[in-house]
């Protein structure tokens, strides 16, 4: 077998990370993602499976849920983006796939995205950088919220973890220039 | 321009993009007779008002959801928002 040397979505052997000022700045590759979009009338029933599987309520417009490593973004009316740790879920979509049957177009995601983690030490010093780049109204994006939006014309999702963190999930094929865009707003304000 | 998308809220136009008419919804039957004139005016004849006008926008940039959007041409005033999909059935469609 070919010995095949693995890299993150920005070319290098080792995630990157900055820090610069307050802010931390992550590349990420540890989730396994599948989006699964429910067939016509199967909302329901993709609910309920989802739940025996998971244990998640699959969230709302513009929500968040989790539930242990499981974590479910709300994309668009009845799909959603499930995400799980990749080494315990490295055939997420298969699995997925197994629990809807016909009720739900499952497909894996997990090579298609990056993920930028972004780590400040409170909200205040995490907006300035967010309203920068993005259209995200501070008062709805609280904790739990997933919004699609874009930065610099990249397709974004920005996730709400926590007080001061967020999460940037972007193209993996435009990685590089989600990571110029991030780093220089961050200088920007630091 | 602010569009007061149904599920998630006020949004920017930035994450739009607009297709035209709404009356693009009804597209004809292709196997109905006088099909070829139903098509020739569904793809031709467009009012084009200088008031309220009805349009299909896409959030392009959000949950690529399809909305009509009324608002005043003259005015850009955004009066209604509604998501294509509920106009569509509302209208009897099937999806």
């Amino acid at each position: 077998m070919a010995d095949l040397t693995p890299i993150t979505a920005l070319g290098g052997t080792v995630l990157r990370h900055e820090s610069i000022g307050a802010l931390r700045i992550q590349e990420a590759d540890d989730w396994a993602l599948a989006s699964v979009t429910a067939r016509a009338g199967q909302a329901q029933a993709v609910s309920a499976e989802i739940r025996n599987l998971t244990g998640l309520d699959l969230p709302g417009p513009g929500g968040m849920a989790t539930a242990g490593d499981w974590r479910a973004l709300w994309l668009s009316p009845e799909s959603w983006m499930l995400a799980a740790p990749l080494a315990q879920a490295p055939d997420l979509a298969a699995t997925v796939k197994r629990t809807t049957g016909a009720a739900a177009a499952v497909t894996e995601q997990t090579d298609g995205w990056v993920r930028f983690d972004i780590l400040a030490p409170d909200d205040a010093r995490l907006w300035p950088l967010l309203e920068r780049l993005c259209n995200v109204d501070p008062a709805r994006a609280g904790p739990g919220t997933a919004t699609r939006t874009v930065m610099e014309h990249l397709a974004v999702i920005v996730l709400r973890d926590g007080p001061g963190r967020a999460a940037v999930l972007g193209a993996r094929s435009s990685a590089a220039s989600l990571h110029h865009a991030l780093v220089a707003a961050a200088r920007s304000v630091a | 321009m602010i569009i007061h998308h149904p599920l998630l809220g006020p949004r920017d136009a930035q994450e739009f993009t607009v297709l035209g008419d709404a009356s693009l919804i009804d597209r004809p039957d292709g196997m109905a007779e006088g099909a070829p004139d139903a098509f020739d005016s569904y793809l031709h004849l467009r009012d084009n008002p200088a008031g309220t006008h009805r349009e299909l926008w896409y959030h392009e940039a959000g949950d690529r959801s399809w909305l009509v959007v009324t608002r005043d041409t003259r005015t850009h005033e955004v009066m209604q928002v509604e998501l294509a999909r509920d106009v569509a059935l509302a209208a009897g469609r099937g999806r």
